[in-house]
């Protein structure tokens, strides 16, 4: 089923790009709907014949991978969920994909948001990863949701020195004393490893400059592809390694499948979406080129 | 008065913030963390003021039927609506477990995500539009950014065989020598400014944030 939609892909987009670069070379231009109709089918026929590739881990995401895997049993993971729903397709598989990989190295995972929907979709991974996936852990003492406050960096600012300052209760309204899982921690200090994922303001930027950096924590990240670029001059220093768009979400799913076997029938998001972003991002190539084609073209016949 | 007061607040904690990071004992510890305190309690009331101003323009685009009024009432209604059941009023008005009420999160799952994602997903549309349009190379610096987007666009193709590694490398390398000098300049540059900007400010030399009264 994967070759023949992958055939079937390539066949139908071929033919018309190769009609369209024919075009070209006669100086005449594309039309906007075309190129809609072209990205709709190259979105789309990948996901009904689920075309994916494989994938392999690059360093700036291994180093991420390694970090939670050579971390002692039982540290403390916070995972900060800076994002809403509008960039999650992109950076929810590597939130995800973090949570499921501490869980299974036996961490305890601190769950929160500098944004304000933040706080539900940390609700919803509970319920989708944690709940489903690992039934044994335990609300309060494997992990526990801290919720969203008002202040962007300006929370991160109190809570590298207390966080109880901000976080009197989780989520739901309990009291963080009453929690075991938060004994010994008053701030965020106390954490082994910090995670945002995001791709805005506040985000990863936030938390190496008013957490990582201050407090000497590292710090790594999942971001939408396309905020990832501004992140690379805080790596490898500050950064200790990125997860950059679905292509980096595919390459931590791929590592976790790899040394995880009991992931291998868990949804893998980040492998999937990697096939039709893989033919989009051809056919835009495509499109560029048969562009500079028909640009020449009417150059030279304009003379 | 009601200029010089908010300027000379400015001066005081302005100055402290600076003084502060450079004095490493508890009591300017405590000061700071007390000070950040405010923080807290400004974001709340700007929280408040935020849905005040919210209310507001948009009861006035219906009450006087502006331009696409209907949305205003979507928009008072979403807020209302998620207001109500985040507080989960039929159990306990003041239990914040009001994220875990079925119809909260009902509206978040199924009406906010879907809606934000299908806005986001209409990038990838105009994205290849404006790709098409836009990367010509008409000029050097232009040929030079098209050929930039090919290459780390290509990075992620599963075809190349061994031209993939190449291909990686190259991506690799303009994302960590080119791209990361020009975004270095840029940080340095705009946290001068930052420094600038906030020197200004502190010096009330800069009072825009004052308002016209």
């Amino acid at each position: 089923m994967n070759n023949l939609g992958l055939i079937i892909s390539f066949l139908v987009i071929g033919a018309g790009l190769l009609w369209f670069l024919l075009r070209a070379l006669q100086g005449k231009e594309v039309e906007r709907r075309i190129i809609f109709v072209f990205i709709g089918l190259a979105v789309s026929v990948p996901i009904l014949f689920s075309i994916t590739f494989a994938e392999k881990a690059s360093p700036i995401v291994k180093a991420v991978y390694d970090k939670i895997e050579n971390l002692p049993d039982g540290s403390r993971v916070l995972i900060s969920y800076d994002y809403g729903p509008s960039m999650a397709p992109e950076v929810e598989p590597m939130s995800n994909a973090f949570l499921r990989h501490s869980l299974a190295k036996g961490h305890k995972v601190y769950l929160m948001g500098l944004w304000a929907t933040g706080q539900s979709i940390a609700a919803t991974a509970i319920d989708s990863v944690v709940r489903r996936e690992f039934p044994e852990k335990v609300y309060g003492v494997d992990f526990v949701n801290l919720g969203y406050k008002a202040g962007n960096q300006g929370v991160l600012n109190v809570i590298i020195t207390d966080i109880r300052k901000m976080y009197l209760t989780d989520v739901g309204g309990i009291d963080l004393d009453s929690l075991p899982i938060m004994d010994g921690i008053k701030s965020l200090r106390n954490m082994n490893l910090l995670m945002s994922v995001g791709g805005g303001f506040p985000g990863i930027k936030e938390w190496i400059q008013f957490a990582g950096d201050p407090g000497h924590i590292p710090v790594a990240g999942g971001s939408a592809a396309v905020s990832a670029p501004l992140l690379y001059p805080y790596y490898p220093t500050q950064l200790l390694g990125l997860l950059g768009g679905i292509k980096g979400a595919a390459e931590y799913e791929a590592e976790l499948k790899r040394h995880y076997p009991q992931f291998a029938d868990t949804p893998q998001p980040g492998i999937k979406m990697m096939g039709p972003q893989t033919l989009a991002h051809l056919v835009i190539m495509a499109f560029i080129i048969i562009g500079n084609i028909s640009f020449f073209v009417a150059r030279r016949r304009r003379g | 008065m009601k200029r010089q007061l908010p300027l000379f607040l400015v001066l005081i904690f302005g100055l402290f913030g600076i003084v502060q990071y450079f004095i490493p004992h508890e009591k300017s510890e405590w000061m700071y963390e007390f000070l950040l305190d405010w923080i807290y309690i400004i974001g709340i009331f700007a929280l408040a003021l935020g849905i005040w101003s919210l209310m507001r323009v948009s009861w006035d685009k219906i009450k006087h039927k502006r331009q696409n009024w209907q949305y205003s009432i979507v928009t008072l209604t979403g807020l209302f609506a998620m207001i109500f059941f985040g507080f989960n009023y039929f159990r306990d008005f003041f239990n914040s477990a009001g994220l875990q009420n079925y119809m909260f999160r009902a509206f978040f799952d199924h009406i906010m995500i879907p809606i934000q994602a299908t806005m986001f997903s209409l990038l990838a549309f105009f994205i290849a539009s404006a790709a098409y349009r836009a990367f010509r190379a008409r000029s050097l610096l232009a040929t030079l950014l098209l050929i930039s987007a090919l290459i780390i666009m290509l990075r992620f193709n599963p075809y190349l065989g061994f031209i993939g590694d190449y291909m990686e490398r190259t991506a690799l390398w303009l994302l960590n020598v080119p791209n990361l000098a020009a975004k270095r300049a840029i940080i340095i540059g705009v946290g001068l400014g930052m420094v600038a900007t906030s020197l200004k400010v502190i010096l009330g030399i800069e009072r825009a944030y004052l308002g016209k009264d």
